[in-house]
């Protein structure tokens, strides 16, 4: 567990009901796209009811003000808070805001990190904020340290993998719970390995498993079956 | 039991759960399911349990968790709706706040004040001291802005209503814009705060003096007074919300500075949407009665005054029953 903790930098938070929630904070790179996405959208949004408004007169030009005003400063409070966590920009690279207990990210929260953006944009192009989401551990802009917030890998969609075929064979040996998973696991990437590969990692149980390296495929494979129980 | 047994058991149940995720995350809240969903959850999260206690597939594990992970985060949304929420704030929640703040409040107040009657004063005794701070092209917008020849012409009578709208919008824009500048800038150590104040004071001061001191005092005054008693006050909230940020950073206490700064923007950030309320209603006064020609400078200042008063007895009394902020 602890050799793990070390690799990847997930959060485990604790909730009432006694599980565990992986959140997965999302790091600079995929941030700044996301915010450009944004930019974007936002520029395009502006030229597009910039020259609408242009046409109504001095009435199009006070609301284009108010417009103006509304996009810079409330366009990432409003999507926040309305859209689960998402701005367009976060939602196309599968980022989403959340306090930094998982829960869905409010009114306070979202106006706090949003409006120290003003800093972390200083002295241009988002440097000291950058510099804050490479120094922090958990990838947080002074807003977001301020705020309390924490931008998460938001992962959707889910595919059950298949098990290779096999004959169900019971373990030689009992399993401790991380073995078991080891296996299951190697049984069910197999279809995204080469046939070599496979080969390769299987032999480094034929010894314990009393087989030769070219048989301890099909055994892992069927000790797997036989962990999960019948398709 | 063997996972695939598990599975086969609940998965119409975890698809369920999934179609009620669905709905929920697109807003519907009348799905027949959605009734039920707490229970659901809980169901979910002891699933997501026993599938982790007895080592199940890291892939069965995983979509159980996503599951629990969007069922979590639709279970804790704050629902409560908005309107309501202002409402409290404005009627009882922000004067509580802002007296509570008032270390921050005062200092931000005298640092403000102090450099406009100051600045104000010096321009009046050294008329050319205003050039050192504002260009002269702005002193010449001003003063053609503020001309009492004009005024009676009729140059602020032409204006219609399409003229109000569009300074409404730049009033909007651009005075809460710089106090939310005002309050992020607190960030660095409150210097940012410190400039933003410091600078709007001594600006409004200079601008102040010069008018007052060629002789253009009743335009000016009788236009600033009635929105002024919201901007002013709204400018030093911001001010007072950035120094919170400041003061934080600076002095933690007993607390780590990341600790001490959530802690204190969670407090500020309240002061700065108050404010930016404020704000609002400045505008609105600014565009629609301040510009007004046809009433005579007593009615506004009389109205300025009382505008004044009002603000200061809602910072004074704003809030005081017991259950106003709920």
């Amino acid at each position: 567990m602890s050799r793990t903790a070390l690799l990847d930098n997930t959060h485990r938070i604790e909730t009432p009901e006694g599980i565990d929630l992986l959140l997965r904070p999302a790091g600079l790179v995929p941030r700044a796209l996301a915010f450009a996405v944004d930019l974007l959208i936002r520029a395009a949004l502006l030229l597009v009811l910039g020259l609408g408004l242009g046409l109504l007169g001095q009435f199009g030009l006070g609301t284009g003000a108010l417009l103006l005003f509304l996009v810079q400063w409330w366009y990432m409070v409003l999507f926040e808070v309305f859209n689960q966590g998402r701005t367009p920009g976060k939602r196309w690279l599968g980022l989403k805001v959340v306090h930094d207990d998982g829960t869905p990210v409010g009114w306070a929260s979202s106006l706090t990190r949003n409006l120290l953006r003003f800093v972390d944009m200083l002295p241009f192009g988002y440097f000291i904020g950058a510099l804050c989401c490479l120094w922090n551990p958990s990838f947080k802009r002074l807003g977001d340290l301020a705020g309390g917030t924490l931008v998460i890998y938001d992962t959707r969609g889910f595919q059950q993998p298949q098990l290779p075929e096999a004959e169900p064979l019971a373990a030689p040996f009992a399993l401790e719970l991380e073995e078991q998973r080891a296996l299951i696991a190697f049984a069910e990437r197999q279809a995204a390995l080469s046939p070599e590969r496979c080969q390769e990692l299987a032999a480094i149980l034929a010894e314990p498993l009393q087989v030769s390296p070219e048989q301890a495929q099909a055994r892992l494979n069927g000790i797997a079956r036989s962990l999960v129980g019948p398709a | 039991m063997k996972q695939s047994r598990f599975e086969a058991r609940h998965q119409a149940e975890w698809r369920t759960f999934g179609d009620t995720l669905d709905a929920l995350e697109k807003g519907r809240k009348g799905s027949p399911t959605a009734r039920d969903f707490p229970t659901a959850y809980r169901r979910l999260c002891q699933h997501l349990a026993l599938a982790r206690s007895r080592g199940y597939s890291s892939h069965s594990v995983d979509y159980l968790q996503q599951l629990a992970q969007r069922g979590h985060q639709q279970l804790y949304r704050h629902r409560s709706p908005l309107g309501g929420r202002l409402l409290g704030f404005m009627l009882g929640g922000f004067p509580q706040l802002a007296r509570e703040e008032w270390r921050h409040v005062l200092a931000a107040s005298l640092l403000f004040y102090l450099c406009l009657l100051g600045m104000a004063a010096l321009v009046l005794a050294f008329p050319e001291l205003v050039y050192s701070l504002v260009s002269a092209s702005q002193v010449e917008q001003m003063e053609a802005m503020y001309n009492p020849e004009a005024h009676r012409l009729g140059e602020f009578g032409t204006r219609g209503s399409g003229k109000d709208w569009v300074m409404f919008g730049y009033y909007v824009m651009n005075n809460i814009g710089i106090a939310f500048q005002t309050f992020a800038g607190g960030l660095l150590f409150g210097l940012g705060t410190l400039f933003y104040l410091l600078f709007n004071g001594l600006m409004i001061g200079a601008i102040a003096g010069h008018l007052t001191g060629i002789g253009y005092h009743q335009p000016f005054w009788s236009f600033v007074i009635g929105h002024g008693a919201f901007e002013l006050t709204a400018i030093t909230l911001a001010g007072a919300a950035g120094l919170k940020l400041g003061a934080a950073l600076i002095a933690p206490g007993r607390l780590g500075r990341g600790e001490a700064l959530r802690l204190a923007a969670a407090r500020a950030v309240r002061l700065i949407a108050g404010a930016a309320l404020m704000l609002l209603i400045a505008a609105f006064i600014e565009a629609y009665w301040s510009s007004m020609t046809f009433t005579s400078a007593s009615v506004k200042y009389a109205v300025g005054a009382l505008l004044w008063l009002l603000v200061g007895l809602y910072f004074t009394l704003g809030g005081r029953s017991q259950n106003a902020s709920e």
